[in-house]
């Protein structure tokens, strides 16, 4: 088990990588509230057992949809909600990086 | 104030079906209702009196026409707003999603609809169902009818104070780790969480894809089994759908009988931490099932030990990824850094989402970015998947013993406005009986047990069944329901002191 | 920019041995995208592709499509790769605009392919590229970068996203690293995409049309001082987008990285982006700030568990191999070595394959495709296949040639009148007047006069200098506008001046 503690510092690396510009106050208020819960959930660590690990509990394999299309949004509906359009398109502020 | 509103959804089905009242009459009782008592609860977020009153014009003209769709035609119902309903907005409880207008309707909303269900509007609840009161909501908590200082539960609180304060007959919540049940268990009212992937997630905005499921809220197991009969079933839109034909749960109301049922009270779910009042009910509703012939044993569940620190390891970790959607490029908020000439695509992700989500979301976001970071994530994501199968072993071997679990639906009665509001941990406690259900898949049901003595607020029993028997929680329900109210002398609901409470509620 | 100093190519694989690897993106062409049933045609208006799931709304949800699994483990078994026989998908969480979910759902420890082998040849020699895996995955959205230097994404103010393009199937085939090709190294490249392309058309499971991105290549280099030494650092060049680049992409990072190692650099590891116009890669993304990308199973979608009996059907329809049949063509064509590359390289085996079946000889087949139609494609700008004319067709112009109605000069007016849509060659033979004259009168006549008008020339072959006929030929074809059977036109013209 990792120590539990976590760091301002790495709440402001973990805010970076969800997108999240927590001020100064937030992160202060925020390290010792997540170090806390951290220190609670690490009780997972004692938990024992030889067992497959569950992401799903639902006894379900192999669904799938046939090859067909359908209907989706119209270029109008699908635009309907965006902060902004331009050329039928989603206009977004500029990008930075490259696709990762 | 109008009888109508006082009336279950079973009781108003039959006054529809035998003509003494219309679809548009209930609807605008409940308009009424809403309209006098939702400034005090806020149930609502969004009222859409046209549009319902149009829908139950409509299931009246159904009807006229020899539309027999189900009992519930032209009952109406208030869905909670964490499910897409096309032309209505649908904001999650978050001001991230301020005037977001879904073009599309969640299948559990398209099945009210086919079912002639008119929709009052969207309730209240915590902001993208992170929490227990209500309190996280964007726009401001709901109350509980009980007592306007105290919360009505989350996070579906708005969703059970609206069938609570017979503002509506039938909600539809979701629970993740209890946010049907631990509302319905504080406001003295039913909630139903159904096998997972017994009704459709398709346009239920994910918290945790693998945990939530939607069910209903009513004040009885007979109306909570009129609904989860219409939105049950199979859906192709969602690969987590369960293929099978489920069997009527209103006819297992019907015949509901306990005699040689063996029920197991869960060891790990009471004891420390639970309120004396909470314990006595519990053991109370224990006592009338042995009575009425049930055959009860302890049994023990060790692993449910680590359930809420497994919990809280997956929910955030898949929360963290739900919400990454959020980002203000296609909609919703988009919010420009301070101070910053032309900020790039990333400044204004990051300022969006800090202005955007309230404090219990970021919270919840950082720890499911750390549960999954490289280094981190074997021991702490990996690890509660392990308890999660821990915990569906432990379910497997009870309910190789017993018919049903049972245990106190929560810890406590409803608590004070603002009394945990910046304490997560004690935050969470409130889910500490009902995510086992969830983490396994189980279906389960919470129902009053009655009042604490020392506040007289209402206390909740919660039943466990088998993973697709979720026709057992109504038969036992059913039962156990019924004779409480035997000794009640009545719905529950008839004790709620005060204003709010509805002379003769038949519930 | 600072010049960057290259070592020449023959030099730097002399002192260093390359170690490549590739990452191949096949957009699959099935009718709708991965998870939805919104339509893959491309070219479509903006945004008028999307629904609910592929726009990554709040609460749709994902239902993988059944044909782009079956393509994909087509391509695995074609590729010689296990299938797994439980498998799932993981999301790849990463921000970024063109990215609906800011998660892409992806396969991540459990492919459904691994560990394959493709066989490629260069120059004599034989190369076994190992295959490390092929997963699924789901494309992105396109962006149109506005203001500043005209779609770069450096410099704008603002972009564009149309997601008509999210969604959309994507099998990724990794390598495993290729050693042992020493100078080959950019044809090994150049020839594994081109084999693994021709795979992909043979399973018919991707239009592989490079210049519209159905297949996209990242180039994996790293140069270490001898064949028994570890690794060294890789660079990983990006979108590498036509077969020629590949090959280029690996002999400029070769050249590059050498003149870092042999001034005693260091090799960074990054993300390097190929630029077709120049030719040369430059620096991206280092390894410092990759992201974490916090994989986990997609809770939203189920194991993907293949029968046995799936599997099993599934290799049995398996075409036959692209080099198999090449070799078996081949023989049967009576073709050199160069002749079939040629015919492979032009993408004209399956259209030679059909004329032959319609009834041209192999040699007939291959000169019309070869030779008048491609030279036809190349001025359209298309590829042989997308011009009008079918096999059946070519075959008939190659009858009439064969029945002595027509000549070859004549045959490239009828292809011609074909290619204008026309009609059949027949049709276009007659329609235009074409079929040779072998009448004696008309013929005669003309013989005639073109004694007359050279009477030079028929001295010459009046004095047995019978090659001077051609002249006399010449002349007749001249005034009988080309239409006249060369032939019995030198019959006539041998009868008249030398009986």
């Amino acid at each position: 088990m990792p120590e539990p503690a976590i760091t301002r510092d790495e709440v402001e690396h973990l805010a970076h990588l969800a997108r999240i510009a927590l001020t100064d106050a937030e992160l202060d208020h925020l390290a010792p509230q997540l170090a806390q819960i951290l220190e609670s959930v690490a009780v997972v660590s004692a938990a024992v057992g030889d067992v497959e690990l569950t992401a799903n509990p639902v006894p379900l394999s192999n669904v799938f949809r046939d090859d067909k299309t359908k209907p989706g949004l119209t270029a109008e509906e699908a635009l309907a909600g965006a902060p902004a359009v331009e050329q039928q398109r989603f206009s977004v502020p500029r990008i930075l990086g490259e696709e990762p | 104030m109008s009888e109508l509103i006082s009336m279950s959804a079973s009781a108003l089905a039959d006054a529809l079906a035998d003509g003494d009242t219309t679809s548009v009459e209930v609807t605008r009782a409940c308009l009424d209702r809403i309209a006098s008592v939702d400034v005090d609860i806020h149930a609502f977020l969004h009222v859409d009196t046209d549009g319902v009153l149009a829908q139950a014009a409509d299931a009246d003209r159904r009807r006229a026409a020899g539309d027999r769709s189900g009992p519930l035609l032209g009952v109406p119902i208030a869905v909670k707003d964490v499910l897409t309903t096309r032309g209505l907005p649908t904001t999650c409880g978050s001001k991230i999603l301020a005037g977001w207008i879904p073009p599309y309707d969640a299948t559990v909303v398209a099945r009210l609809k086919d079912a002639g269900l008119p929709i009052l509007g969207k309730t209240n609840m915590d902001e993208f169902a992170m929490g227990s009161s209500t309190e996280h909501s964007a726009w401001g908590p709901s109350c509980n009818p009980w007592d306007v200082a105290r919360t009505p539960g989350g996070s579906g609180g708005g969703s059970a104070a609206a069938v609570t304060a017979f503002e509506t007959p039938l909600a539809v919540g979701t629970d993740t780790g209890g946010s049907i049940r631990q509302p319905a268990a504080v406001t003295g009212t039913v909630g139903v969480k159904p096998t997972y992937g017994g009704v459709s997630r398709y346009g239920l905005v994910a918290l945790a894809s693998s945990l939530d499921q939607a069910g209903p809220v009513a004040r009885s197991v007979a109306d909570a089994a009129l609904l989860h009969d219409v939105i049950a079933g199979h859906d192709p839109m969602d690969s987590t759908s369960l293929d099978r034909v489920w069997p009527s749960m209103a006819e297992a109301v019907k015949d509901a009988d306990i005699a040689g049922l063996r029920v197991g009270v869960v060891t790990e779910l009471g004891g420390d931490g639970y309120q004396a009042g909470v314990l006595a009910r519990f053991e109370e509703a224990v006592e009338l099932l042995t009575e009425a012939g049930a055959e009860v044993v302890e049994v023990s569940c060790p692993n449910f030990s680590y359930g809420l620190a497994a919990y809280y390891l997956i929910l955030p970790s898949e929360a963290s990824s739900n919400l990454a959607k959020f980002d203000a490029m296609r909609y919703g908020l988009r919010t420009e850094p301070d101070g910053s000439v032309a900020p790039s695509a990333e400044q204004v992700m990051a300022a969006t989402r800090e202005a955007g989500f309230g404090d219990e979301v970021k919270r919840r976001i950082i720890l499911g970015t750390y549960a999954l970071s490289s280094g981190y994530y074997e021991a702490y994501y990996g690890q509660a998947q392990k308890v999660r199968t821990l915990i569906i072993e432990d379910f497997r071997s009870a309910f190789e013993k017993v018919d049903v679990l049972v245990s106190p639906t929560a810890p406590t009665t409803a608590f004070k406005l603002g009394e945990k509001l910046d304490d997560p941990l004690a935050m969470y406690l409130n889910d500490i009986a009902t995510i086992p259900a969830n983490l396994a898949g189980v279906p389960a049901l919470s129902m009053p047990s009655g009042l604490a003595d020392e506040d007289r607020l209402p206390t909740g029993v919660q039943i466990i069944a088998p993973v697709f028997e979720d026709v057992r929680l109504y038969r036992v329900g059913a039962t156990l329901e019924a004779l409480l109210e035997d000794r009640w002398g009545g719905h529950l609901l008839r004790s709620m002191p005060e204003s709010l409470a509805v002379d003769g509620a038949s519930a | 920019m600072t010049a960057v100093l290259l070592t020449p190519f023959d030099e730097a694989v002399a002192t260093f041995d390359p170690v490549l690897g590739l990452e191949v993106h096949v957009e699959l062409n099935t009718a709708s995208k991965m998870f939805c049933g919104c339509s893959t045609v491309f070219g479509a208006e903006p945004n008028s592709q999307v629904c609910p799931v592929c726009l990554g709304l709040p609460g749709a949800l994902p239902v993988l499509n059944k044909a782009a699994v079956e393509s994909a483990m087509k391509i695995g078994l074609a590729l010689n790769c296990e299938i797994a026989p439980w498998c799932r998908f993981a999301r790849k969480n990463y921000f970024y605009p063109d990215m609906p979910k800011n998660f892409q759902t992806s396969q991540y420890d459990e492919p459904i392919a691994f560990g394959g082998h493709l066989d490629v040849d260069v120059d004599g020699a034989s190369y076994r590229i190992a295959i490390e895996r092929a997963h699924m995955e789901e494309d992105t959205g396109k962006s149109l970068h506005v203001g500043g230097a005209t779609g770069r994404i450096h410099g704008a103010d603002h972009s564009l996203v149309d997601y008509n393009r999210a969604g959309i199937p994507l099998i990724e085939i990794v390598t495993k690293p290729i050693e042992g090709t020493g100078a080959n190294a950019p044809e090994v490249a150049r020839a594994c995409v081109a084999q693994l392309r021709g795979y992909l058309l043979a399973l018919g499971v991707s239009d592989v049309r490079m210049d519209q991105g159905s297949l996209r290549c990242d180039v994996n280099v790293s140069l270490r001082p001898s064949p028994d030494a570890a690794y060294g650092t890789r660079t990983e060049t990006k979108n590498v987008n036509s077969l020629r680049s590949v090959g280029r992409a690996v002999r400029y990072e070769i050249s590059r990285q050498a003149a870092v190692l042999s001034d005693s650099g260091r090799i960074t590891q990054e993300t390097r982006h190929w630029h077709e116009d120049t030719g040369v890669t430059t620096s991206g993304r280092s390894k410092e700030q990759a992201e974490d990308y916090r994989y986990f199973p997609e809770p939203d979608l189920v194991p993907i568990a293949p029968s046995r009996r799936w599997v099993d059907e599934l290799r049995a329809a398996l075409p036959e191999p692209p080099a198999t049949r090449r070799t078996r063509l081949q023989l049967d064509w009576g073709f050199s070595d160069l002749e079939m590359r040629d015919v492979v390289g032009a993408g004209a085996v399956d259209l030679i394959e059909e004329t032959i079946a319609a009834g041209a000889s192999p040699a007939a087949a291959r000169k019309w495709w070869l030779s008048e139609l491609a030279r036809r494609a190349n001025d359209r700008g298309v590829g042989l296949d997308r011009l009008p004319i079918t096999p059946t067709q070519v075959a008939g112009v190659q009858a009439l040639v064969d029945a002595g109605t027509i000549n070859d000069t004549l045959a490239r007016q009828v292809l011609d009148g074909v290619l204008a849509g026309e009609g059949d060659p027949a049709h276009v033979v007659a329609a235009r007047g074409l079929q040779l004259v072998s009448d004696d009168g008309a013929l005669s006549d003309a013989v005639d006069a073109a004694i007359t008008a050279n009477p030079d020339v028929a001295d010459k072959v009046r004095d047995g200098k019978l090659a001077a006929a051609g002249a006399l030929i010449g002349a007749v074809m001249m005034q009988m506008g080309g239409k006249a059977d060369a032939a019995r036109v030198r019959e006539l013209i041998v009868a008249k001046l030398r009986a």
